[in-house]
């Protein structure tokens, strides 16, 4: 204790109260409390208990085989996290999707080149994106209301455009996608693993990974410090739209068809595995790593639940629950930990 | 305060004003629009929207969103409809009170997540749309409540009553009336709006904030609930797969039409009762001027984004306060 504390002059003159400043906590507890961490723990455990579940499980080459259906949502996520991390959130990409793909499929049918047809769907993709950043960059509107608006507006558009009929009758080489190997690995699985690398990459080594995290900490001193903020923001709800228009392409490929109703409620999935990995929902924290993790957890959990025989509609129930107690958990150690 | 007063006043008289420009257009193209038959599918399609509504508009005053009514409706229709379909001999009335009460505890489950973890509630019901949903599906073993399971008197409420108007469109607007009451002359309603305008100076004036909101989710869950039983009245089957589905949607656009600014502490109940009747006339008037339903989805999107932009305009200060520089 101080002296200066304890003296009986305190009292006439002002206090003064010196406080030691917290030990710095142990490194090994600072990585242990990481959300990741914990992903990475779920992960173990949940292979585990999957593979107990059923013999069949244990094989590397099924669970990636059965991983294709999430791994499109888990590539949209990828920049989810890095729009949540800036403070914004987008709701839209499965209405992406679906309208991106629609497009592509009425492109197909009205008969332009397979070629012209997907840059119709990425051009799409692009000016959805677009839209919703004008909306909330330059009308300064709440991005959370906006890409609902939007969601039903594109997943309506989808509507419009393919009617309650599913659009097919694609070349070979385009349908597919998932049954074409590298090894025992899917095609998807590999874009998704260098999507992960490229953008764990772009936010953890370059400038403007940085100034991301400074945006989500802190818009207004972003502001001061000089930082783009409008024009980041922009340009991550336009990433956004575009890879939800490649992730809307690799569905189509998959299902050799497109309907509006494609990727429908696949928000909640995309959110969901942002939210396990550790991401917070508040802007400025997490990594491209905890989404990446969260990914594989997310399809070992709805693998293993499948080969468990839990009918699909009753895995919403797990599903709902997972994301509500992720996004408690990863409150919880951010509140620990020192901000 | 008097022009605050004022600028409710133009809100709503903007509402009439587009309710009765729609309509005198759409009769314009389509003279048989105007008609006592258009009304009367018009009241007819209205209280299902208008119910749960009221209970969504309490909520995005107190500047939350409840994105899971949908699946509370699905799931209040099943669990009523279980009720009649196993034990006719029960009263209609037990019904109606499992329908209401088990919309009132996801409700409540939802405010109090909300509340205790301050978390925000467009992702906490982002995340109980789902689990209430598969929880619907695992308590209905994936079936459906048919036609024959729903008793004749519930039917009958979305057909007749004894002054020609059906039952169920005279509850839905006892409920509008109830909620007027609630919000305009009882302390909760008024701290209602004082936490939306200001959530971090409520506490401070001793408006105690969770409760409040826990209950505020609570009355949406339990009229979410209500609404279930108008469905089984009015469609007379319950699909676990389709009712409810996409539902917050609809009532999150006629809320919004309705004058309720998304950003908490403005709405009244005569805005939000005309937003419900507009939207009503959309959905009646698309196939009477040769429109396809498929457009329905489209136009309730760039009716929430249309309103947004009015709200924020209306708050700017005109176009030029919109696209002020500086901020974000």
């Amino acid at each position: 204790m101080n002296s200066i504390d304890k003296s009986p002059v305190a009292s006439t003159t002002p206090r003064i109260v010196v406080r030691e400043a917290a030990a710095p906590r142990p490194r090994w507890q600072v990585l242990l409390i990481r959300p990741e961490t914990v992903t990475l723990l779920l992960l173990v455990l949940a292979t585990i208990v999957a593979s107990h579940l059923s013999p069949f499980f244990a094989d590397l080459g099924f669970i990636l085989e059965s991983s294709t259906y999430y791994i499109e949502f888990a590539i949209v996520a990828l920049v989810l996290t890095l729009v949540i991390i800036s403070g914004e959130i987008d709701l839209s990409p499965a209405a992406q999707m679906a309208l991106s793909a629609c497009l592509f499929g009425t492109a197909f049918k009205a008969g332009l080149p397979m070629p012209v047809a997907m840059g119709v769907s990425l051009l799409a993709g692009l000016v959805m994106g677009a839209f919703n950043g004008f909306l909330v960059t330059v009308l300064r509107l709440p991005s959370i209301i906006v890409t609902i608006g939007t969601l039903i507006l594109y997943r309506g558009l989808a509507q419009v455009l393919a009617g309650d009929k599913s659009i097919g009758g694609f070349p070979g080489w385009f349908v597919g996608i998932d049954y074409r190997m590298v090894g025992i690995v899917p095609v998807p699985v590999l874009v998704f693993v260098a999507a992960s690398l490229l953008l764990g990459l772009f936010l953890g080594i370059t400038i403007y990974g940085r100034q991301i995290y400074q945006i989500g900490t802190s818009e207004i001193a972003a502001i001061h410090a000089g930082i783009r903020v409008r024009r980041i923001k922009m340009g991550l709800f336009i990433a956004s739209g575009i890879t939800s228009s490649i992730a809307g392409l690799m569905v189509a490929s998959r299902l050799g068809s497109v309907r509006y109703d494609l990727a429908s409620g696949a928000e909640l999935t995309m959110v969901l595995i942002v939210m396990l990995g550790g991401t917070y929902i508040f802007g400025g924290r997490g990594s491209i790593l905890g989404t990446f993790l969260a990914a594989w957890l997310l399809v070992i959990i709805a693998t293993g639940m499948t080969v468990a025989n839990i009918a699909i509609n009753a895995q919403l129930t797990v599903m709902g629950l997972l994301l509500i107690v992720s996004i408690i958990a990863t409150n919880a150690i951010y509140a620990r930990s020192q901000r | 305060m008097n022009s605050i007063a004022r600028l409710f006043r133009a809100r709503e008289a903007g509402i009439l004003v587009m309710l009765v420009l729609f309509v005198a257009v759409v009769g314009l193209i389509q003279p048989r629009f105007v008609s006592v038959d258009t009304l009367r599918i018009v009241l007819l399609a209205v209280p299902l929207i208008l119910v749960a509504a009221m209970g969504q508009m309490m909520v995005l005053v107190s500047r939350n969103v409840d994105l899971s009514i949908g699946s509370i409706l699905g799931f209040s229709a099943i669990a009523a409809g279980m009720i009649f379909r196993d034990h006719p001999e029960w009263p209609l009335s037990v019904g109606f009170a499992v329908g209401v009460l088990s919309g009132a505890a996801l409700g409540f489950v939802n405010g109090l997540v909300v509340t205790v973890f301050r978390l925000p509630s467009i992702i906490v019901t982002l995340g109980t749309l789902s689990l209430y949903r598969g929880l619907l599906f695992i308590l209905s073993g994936s079936k459906q409540i048919d036609p024959n399971d729903i008793p004749e008197p519930l039917i009958r409420m979305a057909q007749t009553s004894p002054i020609d108007i059906p039952w169920i469109v005279i509850i839905a607007f006892a409920v509008a009336f109830a909620t007027w009451l609630f919000l305009t002359y009882t302390q909760v309603g008024r701290q209602i709006y004082a936490i939306g305008s200001n959530p971090a100076a409520a506490p401070l004036r001793g408006i105690r904030v969770m409760p409040v909101t826990i209950l505020v989710f609570t009355l949406s869950g339990a009229l979410a609930g209500l609404a279930g039983l108008i469905y089984a009245a009015r469609f007379g089957y319950v699909n676990p797969g389709i009712t409810g589905v996409g539902f917050e949607f609809t009532v999150i656009a006629a809320v919004v039409i309705g004058g309720v600014s998304i950003n908490g502490g403005v709405g009244s109940v005569l805005g939000t009762v005309l937003g419900v009747l507009l939207l009503g006339s959309v959905q009646v008037a698309l196939p009477i001027l040769g429109v396809s339903g498929f457009w329905q989805n489209a136009i309730y999107g760039a009716i929430i984004l249309i309103a947004l932009v009015i709200d924020r305009t209306v708050r700017q200060g005109g176009l030029r306060g919109l696209l002020a520089r500086g901020g974000a």
